[in-house]
């Protein structure tokens, strides 16, 4: 080794390396978002901010009309969430514990859904929308979004795991299939449940491509979209944009923080299924 | 509630019937919708003018399209070699269970779940030519500054490198969930036959972790071809088209010039692309599944 450096000190300076990588653009992100407009175009830079500047936050806030599009991303989030739940946990189930004519089929065709890329068809699907007119409405960024063919897969693996003599027990006491459905299993499916509104809610919030392109108004876009425009109208002034930036960051990094190995986990499994 | 037996027999139906429903509509159909699209003249407004297979004709013999092939391709290659390479040299370096790898594993993997928007905006600053962070440094080892995202020739490179920042911990963290599960006992029989580091590295751990990193592979691959929020965000195909891919180009015949016959053929060449790859995924991995 050329620089004869003992092996510690190499792992440690590596690692050192690493965590700049990783951490410095978040904290240039917090630090611009503090400064004001001279600190933010001073040479050399400043690394540190002696009086934080709250007021870029408010600035922000007013130059886009921060709360119609923050309501559009809790209400197409929130909605996506429950018709997930509602779409996704009645299929998992009928898949994984009856026997139906056309089963193997339906199941396979759904299955097929999880290869399709979703992006490449954006265009067919604007067209879709506008010939119902149901462009600029949440109904559009929500129903696509509630079937997913992963969603069922991973739920249907779950159901089938309950031993067969837990629910031969509850139909001897003449439980419906609703109650068997409400008291057995779903809290057997809690973990599997709450790995996909992880999922489901950090990939609604995040995106930007799909109420981009299928939206002609501003009427239900949302967040992201809400910041790119901050961007687009104040690029000059980076401050704001970047205290823009971390409101829309900031309830997924609450949720990560409370949910870091679960989250970690959800996405684990999503990778390797 | 008592059941009847012909509750019984629609009962699955109509539980499925919801999810079925929506995934043909959504994801079924609208590739047949597509490739119908594919072979009419229409701005969305007028009347739809059936020209056969004039869209495809035109896509390949012009240069715009193949600028754009050229710059998909690129993306991919650069993306893909890096954050393998890279992600491998990571997990690596961060095999050993201690607290500051766990530290290290867990904020490589933040920039994942955050929106691709905010971390475009992020690294938009730091890579801006007169006041970003990025030339300042440079400039500091009397470099002259780059024009990260306005120099043609470095455009396409600093997009997927935000891209890269952005995945390389999902990776990491795929990577390592695959050396965790390599059994101990062919290191521990290793050990025993004295073979040097080289090859257990090549003979077991690389050849143990084979089918994740392909599998890795091909992932990235399909979603390199999807790849569209730091493009639109960052450099809108810009400059001169140097980040033109094929998925923002789409987007652009589409909505800019309102060509959707044009841009619906695009659309199919890049599917039978992204299709063809998946096949060849499943293939392999029966394959491999097999002969296990």
């Amino acid at each position: 080794m050329w620089l004869r450096l003992p092996k510690v000190t190499i792992r440690l300076l590596l690692s050192v390396l690493l965590i700049i990588i990783f951490l410095a653009p978040f904290y240039w992100m917090l630090l611009t978002a503090f400064k004001t407009l001279d600190e933010v175009v001073a040479v050399p830079p400043k690394f540190w901010v002696d009086k934080l500047q709250w007021v870029n936050f408010k600035d922000a806030f007013t130059r886009i009309n921060f709360l119609h599009y923050t309501k559009n991303s809790i209400i197409i989030t929130l909605g996506t969430l429950v018709g997930q739940m509602l779409v996704v946990v009645p299929a998992a189930y009928a898949f994984a514990r009856y026997q139906f004519k056309g089963k193997s089929l339906l199941f396979g065709l759904v299955l097929a859904t999880m290869m399709v890329p979703g992006q490449l068809i954006f265009l067919p699907v604007f067209v879709m929308f506008a010939n119902v007119g149901l462009l600029n409405t949440y109904v559009s960024l929500i129903v696509p979004f509630i079937a997913s063919g992963m969603a069922i897969f991973m739920l249907r693996q779950t159901f089938m795991q309950v031993p067969d003599s837990i629910l031969e027990a509850a139909r001897l006491d003449n439980s419906s299939e609703w109650k068997i459905i409400r008291t057995i299993m779903l809290p057997m499916a809690v973990p599997t449940l709450s790995t996909l509104a992880l999922l489901t809610f950090i990939g609604t919030w995040n995106s930007y491509f799909f109420p981009l392109v299928w939206t002609t108004t501003d009427a239900v876009r949302t967040l992201p979209l809400g910041v790119k425009k901050l961007q687009d109208s104040e690029g000059l002034n980076p401050h704001i944009v970047m205290a823009g930036n971390m409101m829309l960051i900031l309830p997924i990094l609450i949720v990560f923080m409370f949910a870091r190995k679960h989250i970690i986990k959800a996405f684990t499994y999503s990778g390797v299924k | 509630m008592k059941q009847d037996n012909n509750t019984l027999r629609i009962l699955p139906y109509v539980m499925v019937a919801p999810a079925v429903l929506i995934l043909v509509a959504f994801y079924i159909y609208p590739i047949g919708y597509n490739i119908y699209l594919s072979f009419f003249s229409w701005n969305m407004r007028g009347p739809m003018k059936f020209i056969g297979l004039k869209n495809y004709k035109e896509l390949f013999s012009s240069s715009d399209f193949a600028h754009t092939l050229m710059n998909t391709i690129g993306y991919m290659v650069m993306e893909v070699s890096m954050v393998l390479i890279l992600g491998l040299l990571m997990a690596l370096f961060l095999q050993k269970n201690t607290f500051i790898n766990r530290f290290i594993q867990t904020i490589s993997f933040t920039p994942n779940i955050i929106s691709l928007v905010s971390v475009s905006l992020i690294w938009m600053w730091l890579m801006n030519t007169d006041k970003g962070l990025f030339n300042y440094i440079l400039s500091l080892f009397g470099a002259d500054p780059v024009g990260w995202l306005t120099d043609k020739n470095v455009a396409l490179f600093s997009v997927v490198l935000v891209s890269v920042w952005k995945s390389l911990g999902f990776n990491v963290l795929i990577i390592l969930s695959a050396l965790g599960a390599i059994p101990p006992y062919l290191y521990e029989a290793a050990a025993l036959d004295n073979a040097s580091r080289r090859s257990v590295f090549f003979q077991i751990t690389l050849k143990m972790i084979s089918p994740t990193l392909f599998f890795l592979i091909l992932m990235n691959i399909i979603g390199s071809f999807q790849a569209f929020e730091t493009i639109s965000v960052m450099t809108n195909g810009g400059p001169s088209n140097s980040t033109n891919t094929l998925i923002y180009s789409i987007y652009k015949q589409g909505f800019e010039y309102y060509r959707v016959g044009y841009a619906s053929a695009m659309a199919v060449v890049l599917m039978l692309i992204v299709g063809l790859i998946t096949i060849l995924y499943f293939k392999v991995l029966n394959k491999r599944v097999h002969y296990r």
